[in-house]
């Protein structure tokens, strides 16, 4: 098992912190609407479709596909090692997505459109959301 | 009502040295440029009183990238002057330009300096190219929008803008090989440029054998960092009549961003932002793209140009791959000669004005060995990614 790599962490403040810390119990989490249910991300306080100021947030199934990826080689924090930095849409809301890692498979295997799902890389309080290839 | 880009042209340009180590500071460089283009304005500093930059001292990414702030520039200069501006919100870099145009048109100042500086290849020093955060300076934690790629090790916009190119390269099949044109194209106009930082021949197979950065990018899709500052002075349009050279006019700006202002969330990560900027210029002027001479459009990665190339229409949406193909269309004696100095990419990073700076030499005919005949319209596009503005320059 290679060793973690160098991360920069998020700086957690009240609207951040449910976002970065929710893997705690395995599952990703959206700030939604509890008006119409859209997902808003990153957080705000008002939702942009309908308006309502009433925004909580809640679990999402952790799946999604691949919207983009790069195999990343250069070596910026130190590590020799290529890696992939993908845009992950989720499954939950067309063009609610997160960049992120994909780990868990050869960076050639990686493809745009693949089904991914949720894993979490915990660092102290931090649960940094990476996905990996959904099992066939 | 006269549109407001008809109250206002540049009327003077000016850039220092460009090299990929000056060891000079940001404020040495940007007096120089300052005052050749205060020069070349036909004006003097005392006839200066405005004053513009893009972004600026203060910001978080160092005064290296950030060039210096007004305060100091005015300072220096003993300027006095009744409007002044810095800040990196906007319409990419053109936001200090398009800034000046504004307090022109609306009155508040007759003749503004405004200017870009960057001393990057000093700021980096003897190592590689650094990426935001990756050195552990922010071992305490990212916040702001920066939270949402920095924590995933995509450190640079390399990676940003990678993911933006491979989006691309799916949906509309485009190709290294087609890319690699944009280079390649940038380095054969910089041969012509004697302030080019990067002169020597590159071929297909040179951009295609370089070391990979972050997929679909190579080390010849990332520009130059350079040292470097210019300077245009923009002017109430009825000083064109004194200068001794033409002068160059507004036609058009396009400012606008209608998508998500984010890297991730933007609809369509093929286009991002240009798509906006360029929209926005075709609906304030009845001049098509056919009508343009020159494109200067912004390189900071190769895909980049692409992107503007199709945003502003000189060929449909998705078709920049088969339209840069092999090269001739954007040569210099192609239908749309493209980044006719080198572009950042061989020219050197100057970060957005350069492409202005040549646009204007392009317009006034001293453009020496790569002078595009008869260039009366350049298109001028700044920007990446959520980040984006246009505009249309003409010899007056």
């Amino acid at each position: 098992m290679a060793e973690a790599p160098f991360r920069v962490p998020p700086a957690l403040d009240e609207t951040n912190e449910f976002f970065w810390t929710s893997g705690a119990d395995g599952r990703l989490r959206f700030a939604r609407c509890q008006g119409c249910g859209y997902y808003l991300h990153p957080l705000s306080p008002r939702c942009p479709r309908c308006g309502d100021s009433d925004v909580e947030p809640e679990p999402v199934s952790g799946r999604g596909v691949v919207h983009s990826f790069t195999i990343n080689h250069q070596s910026w924090d130190g590590s020799p090692e290529p890696y992939v930095i993908a845009i992950v849409e989720l499954d939950e809301q067309p063009g609610l997505r997160l960049t992120t890692n994909i780990i868990d498979v050869a960076p050639d295997d990686v493809a745009i459109d693949q089904e991914v799902e949720v894993a979490f890389e915990q660092r102290d309080t931090i649960f940094w959301p990476l996905f990996k290839p959904v099992a066939p | 009502m006269t549109d407001f880009e008809r109250r206002s042209i540049i009327s003077g340009i000016g850039q220092s040295a460009i090299g990929r180590r000056l060891n000079r500071t940001g404020i040495d460089l940007t007096i120089e440029a300052a005052l050749e283009a205060v020069a070349d304005a036909g004006l003097t500093l005392a006839d200066i009183d405005g004053i513009a930059t893009y972004p600026g001292g203060g910001g978080p990414a160092g005064p290296d990238f950030s060039g210096p702030g007004t305060p100091e520039v005015q300072d220096c200069l003993r300027l006095q002057v009744n409007w002044h501006t810095g800040g990196i919100e906007g319409p990419a870099q053109l936001a200090a330009i398009v800034n000046a145009m504004l307090a022109v048109g609306a009155g508040l100042a007759n003749h503004v300096l405004v200017y870009r500086t960057v001393t990057e290849a000093t700021g980096q020093g003897a190592g590689g190219r650094k990426g935001i955060g990756s050195g552990g300076d922010m071992a305490s934690g990212i916040g702001g929008s920066m939270q949402w790629t920095i924590p995933f090790r995509a450190y640079s916009a390399a990676n940003w803008l990678a993911l933006n190119a491979q989006r691309h390269f799916h949906t509309y099949g485009t190709t290294r090989e087609q890319l690699g044109m944009i280079a390649v194209n940038a380095r054969r106009n910089a041969a012509l440029n004697p302030k080019a930082v990067y002169r020597d021949p590159m071929s297909l197979d040179d951009y295609l054998a370089a070391r990979m950065i972050s997929t679909p990018f190579g080390l010849f899709d990332c520009d130059a960092p350079v040292d470097g500052s210019t300077a245009i002075i923009v002017s109430r349009a009825d000083h064109a009549s004194g200068l001794d050279h033409p002068a160059v006019g507004f036609e058009a700006v396009g400012t606008a961003l209608r998508g998500r202002p984010s890297w991730d969330q933007f609809d369509d990560l093929t286009t991002m932002a240009a798509r906006d900027a360029a929209d926005h210029l075709w609906t304030r002027t009845d001049l098509r793209p056919a009508d343009v001479d020159v494109a200067e459009l912004y390189d900071g990665f190769s895909f980049l140009a692409l992107t503007w190339l199709e945003s502003l229409g000189f060929c449909a949406k998705g078709e920049g791959g088969p339209f840069i193909e092999g090269g001739e269309r954007i040569a210099l004696d192609g239908e749309i000669p493209l980044n006719t100095h080198g572009g950042q990419l061989s020219g050197g990073r100057l970060h957005g004005f350069g492409f202005v700076h040549e646009a204007c030499l392009q317009l006034r005919g001293e453009a020496g060995e790569r002078q595009v005949a008869g260039a009366e319209v350049a298109a001028v596009a700044n920007g990446g990614g959520p980040i984006a503005g246009a505009m249309l320059l003409t010899k007056c």
